[in-house]
C-alpha cells in the first residue's frame, strides 16, 4: 500500500503511520533497526529503496529515505508511506525535501526514528566528506558509504581514511568479502608457512583493490604491493589477482572472467570458483548484519598504501 | 576449540588472516567431497541437493567441491547431473546462477552399483581417489547414508572393506546418518556398534534436522542471553510445559517405513526429546560442542516417564475424516497398511524432569499425523498469580501466562498475558504479544539441512546428537512403547482433529488442557 502525503509535516507522517498500523492490523512489529537512506531525489533514490527492500527480507526495518530535491524553492516536505507488498518486509517512508529544508535532514528524522532501535545511515551516492560529522550521520551508530559512485573511488577512499570514525564502513569493503574468505580458507590448508610477500593486482582506480591491499598488509607481517592491471571481464569487479608467496609455493586467486576465478595452490590441482561481483543488495544485507564498529575495516584502511590524493581537504562542502 | 576441517590438530598454526573480530568472514569448508547414498529418495531431491547448491551459491563450499551419487540406476554422470539440476531448479531457496551451477556441475559424479557388490564399492573408491587428484578434494569425504537403516551394516562394511573409511594422516572421513536410530534401546545400541565399528564416534553425524532450525538455536539465545526469562524458568513459576509437533499429512505411501514404527518412535524419540532437553537443560558453561552436549546428557539422564503410564500417556490412530477442506482416508485404508494395523499415528506422553529446577513440573509431549494443522511449538505455561486483587468476575477470562516458541511454521515467540479490556469496568482478559523475526520470509537465513551439511564438512558437531543421547532417549521411551505393544489396538480419532479423547482426558486429570496451537 502506498499513501501519499503532499506538503506535509513530520507529525502528520507519524499520525498516519499509527493510523495505518491500527487499520491494517499489526504491520509494524519486529522491526530491528531504522535505516536512513540519504540521496538525491530521482532514479538513484528508487534504486536504493529497492536494494533496501530486498535487504529487509533479512533485516525487517523502518526505512527513511531522505530525498533531497531542488534547493532553490520554498521549504516543503512531501512524504510517501509504503507498507506491505510495496515495501518488502519493511516500512518505507520517503521524505522529499525542497528548499532550505533539504539541508535539515538531521532534524526531520528525529521524530520518525524507531524507539530504542539501532540507526544505520546509508549514502548510496555522494557521501559527505566526514560521515560522522554530518547532521544525519551523527545520529546513526553505523554509517555506510559507497565510494564506487565517486569519480575517483580510490581518492574518495583516501579521504574516507582521513576522516574515519568508528562505525564508518564502505560498500567497497563488503564487495571483497568473498575474496577475503577464499584467501583465508586457502591459508587454512597446509603447508602452514608464513607469507613472505603478497601482491594485489587490480584497476588503478579501484578502491576495493586498495582495501584488499590494506587488509593483507595489516594482517600479514610482510611487504604487500599494489599493482595496476586491467581486469578481464569488465563487469566482474575491479580486482584481477591476489598472490600470497610462501617458501613452499604461492597461493594465487586470479579472476578469469566476469563470473569466475581460479585458485592455484602448490601441489594441488587448479580449482575454478564462482566469483561474481556482489550486488548492492547483498552488500547492504551484510552491512546490516553487524552493527558494531568494524575494527578490521579500520585496520585495513589504516594500512592502505598511501597515495597522493591531491588536496587533503575538500574546500567546499559536498553535501549537507 | 573445535576441530577445523583439514587443519591438522597437532600443529599450532594460526592463520594470520583470521581474527575473531572479523565477523564478516564466513566459514568456508576445507577441500572436501560428499558421497550420497540414496540419491533417488525424496529427501535427497527435495532437501539435500538444493541445500548443496544453496551452500555453493552462498560461497560456503570449498572450490573444487565434489558430489558423488551412488545408486542402482543405470546412469552416467550427465544423467545424475540432470537429476541434481532439476532438484536444484525446483527446490533451492537462493536464486539460480549459472556460474555457480557450472562450477558445482564440474564436480558431480555417479557410481552405479548395489550395496552388496564389492566391485561397485571398488569403483566408488577409484572415483573418490580420482576426485582427490582432479578436483583436489584432498582425501576428505563425507558419506551421507540417506538409505534404510537395514542397509547400514552392509554399506558400513563395504566402506570399511574398500578402504573408503580410512582416515590416515590429515584427511578425514565422516558418515552422516538419518533417523530412525534404531527402534528401541537394544537395536540402537546394535546400530551404534555397527557404525562405530567403522567410524569413530567423532566422525559420526546423526542428523536431527530440527536442531538445524534457526528457531531451535534461537531458544538458546532466548534463554541464556536474556535476563527476562531465566529467573522464572523453573518449578516456582512454571506450571507445565507442552511440546507439540503436529502434522497435517498422513502416512500414505510410507507404509514400508511407518507401519509398526509409529509416532512415538518416529518423532518423540528424536525431535521432541531433543527439544525437551534444550528447554529444560541448565546453562552450559560455554557453547562449545562438548559443553552443550554435556548439559543435554545431564538433563536427559534426569528425565523419566511419569507413572502410572495408564494415566499419563495416550495414543491414537486416525480414521477417515475431513482434513480441513479435503476428505482423507483413515490409516487402515491407506495403501500398504494392513486393515488391522495397530500402528499409532498419535502419541502423547508425560515426562518428569527429576531436578530441583523442574521438580513437580510435567512436560507433556505430543505428536501426530493428520492433526488440525501443521505446527511445531514449545509452550511454557506459567502458574497463576498467587493472589489476584480483583473480584472473581473481573478475571473470569484470564488464563495462565504462557511463553510459546513457535518452531515452524511462522517462526517466532508468542507471549500471552492478561490485560484490561477497554471500557469503564475492570475486566482482565488474555492477550498475546507476538514476535515474528520475519524468518518466514528471510530467504537469507539458511535452511536446516544447509546448516547441518556445512557443519558436517567443517567437522562442527554441536547440532548433532551423540550416541549417548540417542540411547538415553530410547531408555526414556522404551517402557511406554513396550506397554503399547502389549495392549494392541490404539484409540481412534478422526483425521483433521487434535487427537483422541483419551489425550484430552490425560491432561484433564490434572486440571489442565492442551493448548490449541
Amino acid at each position: 500500500m502506498i499513501v501519499d502525503l503532499p506538503s506535509t509535516d513530520t507529525s502528520a507522517v507519524n499520525r498516519t503511520m499509527v493510523d495505518l498500523r491500527e487499520s491494517a492490523g499489526a504491520v509494524a512489529l519486529g522491526r530491528v533497526l531504522t535505516l536512513l537512506i540519504i540521496t538525491e531525489d530521482g532514479p538513484e533514490a528508487e534504486a536504493a529503496i529497492q536494494a533496501a527492500n530486498d535487504a529487509s527480507r533479512e533485516h525487517p526495518c523502518r526505512v527513511l529515505v531522505l530525498a533531497r530535491g531542488v534547493r532553490r524553492a520554498a521549504s516543503r516536505l512531501d512524504a510517501q508511506i509504503r507498507i506491505g507488498g510495496d515495501a518488502g518486509a519493511s516500512e518505507v517512508i520517503v521524505l522529499r525535501m525542497y528548499g532550505p529544508l533539504a539541508d535539515q535532514g538531521g532534524a526531520i528524522v528525529v521524530p520518525l526514528l524507531l524507539p530504542d532501535a539501532p540507526i544505520v545511515a546509508w549514502w548510496p551516492g555522494d557521501a559527505p566528506s566526514s560521515p560522522a560529522d554530518d547532521p544525519v550521520g551523527h545520529v546513526a551508530g553505523r554509517r555506510i558509504t559507497d565510494v564506487s559512485s565517486a569519480k575517483s573511488p580510490s581518492k574518495a577512499l583516501g579521504k574516507l581514511r582521513q576522516r574515519y570514525h568508528p562505525g564508518d564502513t564502505d560498500l567497497a569493503w563488503s564487495r571483497i568479502t568473498s575474496w577475503r574468505a577464499l584467501l583465508t580458507a586457502a591459508l587454512d590448508q597446509p603447508p602452514h608457512e608464513p607469507v613472505t610477500r603478497a601482491s594485489v593486482a587490480g584497476a588503478a582506480d579501484s578502491a576495493s583493490a586498495d582495501l584488499l591491499t590494506g587488509w593483507l598488509a595489516s594482517r600479514l607481517n610482510c611487504p604487500v604491493s599494489r599493482i595496476a592491471e586491467d581486469v578481464p571481464g569488465g563487469q566482474g569487479g575491479q580486482i584481477a589477482a591476489v598472490r600470497l608467496e610462501r617458501a613452499g609455493g604461492s597461493v594465487e586467486l586470479r579472476r578469469v572472467d566476469a563470473k569466475s576465478a581460479v585458485l592455484s595452490q602448490p601441489g594441488q590441482p587448479d580449482r575454478r570458483v564462482a566469483l561474481s561481483r556482489r550486488t548492492t543488495r547483498e552488500c547492504l544485507a551484510e552491512e546490516l548484519r553487524r552493527l558494531d564498529p568494524d575494527d578490521i575495516f579500520a585496520e585495513a584502511l589504516e594500512a592502505m598504501p598511501s597515495k597522493p590524493t591531491g588536496r587533503t581537504r575538500s574546500s567546499k562542502k559536498v553535501t549537507a | 576449540m573445535t576441530r577445523r576441517s583439514g587443519t591438522a590438530v597437532h600443529d599450532d598454526w594460526i592463520n594470520p588472516l583470521r581474527d575473531a573480530r572479523d565477523k564478516r568472514l564466513p566459514r568456508i569448508a576445507g577441500p572436501s567431497g560428499l558421497v550420497l547414498f540414496g540419491v533417488t529418495g525424496d529427501l535427497a531431491r527435495k532437501k539435500l541437493m538444493p541445500a548443496i547448491y544453496d551452500l555453493a551459491n552462498r560461497g560456503l563450499l570449498p572450490p573444487g567441491f565434489a558430489l558423488v551419487g551412488f545408486a542402482r540406476r543405470d546412469w552416467e554422470d550427465e544423467d545424475f547431473a540432470e537429476v541434481v539440476h532439476d532438484a536444484v531448479r525446483s527446490h533451492s531457496r537462493t536464486p539460480f546462477r549459472q556460474e555457480v551451477w557450472d562450477r558445482l556441475a564440474e564436480g558431480l559424479r555417479f557410481v552405479q552399483g548395489t550395496f552388496d557388490d564389492d566391485e561397485s564399492f571398488d569403483r566408488l573408491a577409484t572415483c573418490v581417489a580420482e576426485l582427490d587428484a582432479e578436483r583436489g578434494t584432498n582425501g576428505n569425504h563425507a558419506f551421507y547414508l540417506s538409505i534404510p537403516p537395514s542397509a547400514f551394516p552392509t554399506v558400513c562394511k563395504q566402506l570399511s572393506r574398500s578402504g573408503l573409511a580410512d582416515d590416515e594422516g590429515d584427511v578425514w572421513r565422516r558418515v552422516v546418518i538419518e533417523k530412525p536410530f534404531g527402534h528401541d534401546l537394544h537395536s540402537a545400541q546394535e546400530l551404534n556398534e555397527i557404525v562405530n565399528d567403522v567410524f569413530p564416534e567423532d566422525a559420526v553425524f546423526r542428523i536431527d534436522h530440527y536442531l538445524g532450525k534457526e528457531t531451535v538455536q534461537n531458544l538458546l539465545a532466548l534463554r541464556f542471553a536474556n535476563e527476562l526469562f531465566e529467573p522464572i524458568w523453573n518449578a516456582h513459576h512454571v506450571d507445565h510445559v507442552q511440546i507439540t509437533m503436529a502434522e497435517d499429512i498422513g502416512v500414505g505411501g510410507r507404509a514400508g517405513y511407518y507401519d509398526g514404527i509409529g509416532a512415538a518412535r518416529d518423532v518423540i524419540q528424536n525431535h521432541l526429546l531433543q527439544l525437551l532437553a534444550l528447554t529444560a537443560m541448565e546453562e552450559p558453561v560455554s557453547f562449545s560442542p562438548d559443553d552443550l552436549r554435556e548439559e543435554k546428557i545431564k538433563v536427559l539422564s534426569a528425565v523419566k516417564l511419569a507413572e502410572p503410564l495408564d494415566e499419563t500417556t495416550a495414543r491414537g490412530q486416525y480414521t477417515a475424516g475431513w482434513q480441513g477442506s479435503t476428505e482423507v482416508k483413515g490409516l487402515q485404508q491407506e495403501e500398504g497398511f494392513p486393515t488391522d494395523s495397530v500402528t499409532e499415528t498419535y502419541a502423547a506422553i508425560t515426562c518428569e524432569v527429576n531436578t530441583r529446577r523442574w521438580a513437580g513440573v510435567p512436560f507433556y509431549l505430543r505428536t501426530g499425523k493428520r492433526l488440525g494443522r501443521r505446527v511445531t511449538e514449545i509452550a511454557v505455561v506459567f502458574k497463576r498469580a498467587p493472589h489476584l486483587p480483583f473480584d472473581q468476575t473481573m478475571t473470569e477470562e484470564l488464563g495462565q501466562n504462557a511463553l510459546v516458541v513457535r518452531v515452524q511454521p511462522d517462526e517466532g515467540v508468542t507471549l500471552r498475558f492478561g490485560s484490561k479490556v477497554p471500557g469503564s469496568g475492570m475486566e482482565v482478559r488474555d492477550v498475546t504479544m507476538d514476535f515474528g523475526y520475519g524468518t518466514a520470509f528471510t530467504e537469507a537465513s539458511p535452511e536446516a539441512y544447509e546448516r547441518l551439511l556445512l557443519d558436517v564438512l567443517l567437522g562442527e558437531p554441536s547440532l548433532f546428537p551423540t550416541n549417548t543421547e540417542v540411547e538415553m532417549s530410547w531408555r526414556i521411551l522404551d517402557p511406554v512403547i513396550e506397554k503399547w505393544h502389549r495392549e494392541g489396538s490404539p484409540d481412534r480419532y478422526a483425521a483433521g482433529t487434535w487427537g483422541p479423547p483419551s489425550a484430552d482426558v490425560l491432561l484433564e486429570r490434572t486440571g489442565r488442557t492442551w493448548r490449541r496451537p
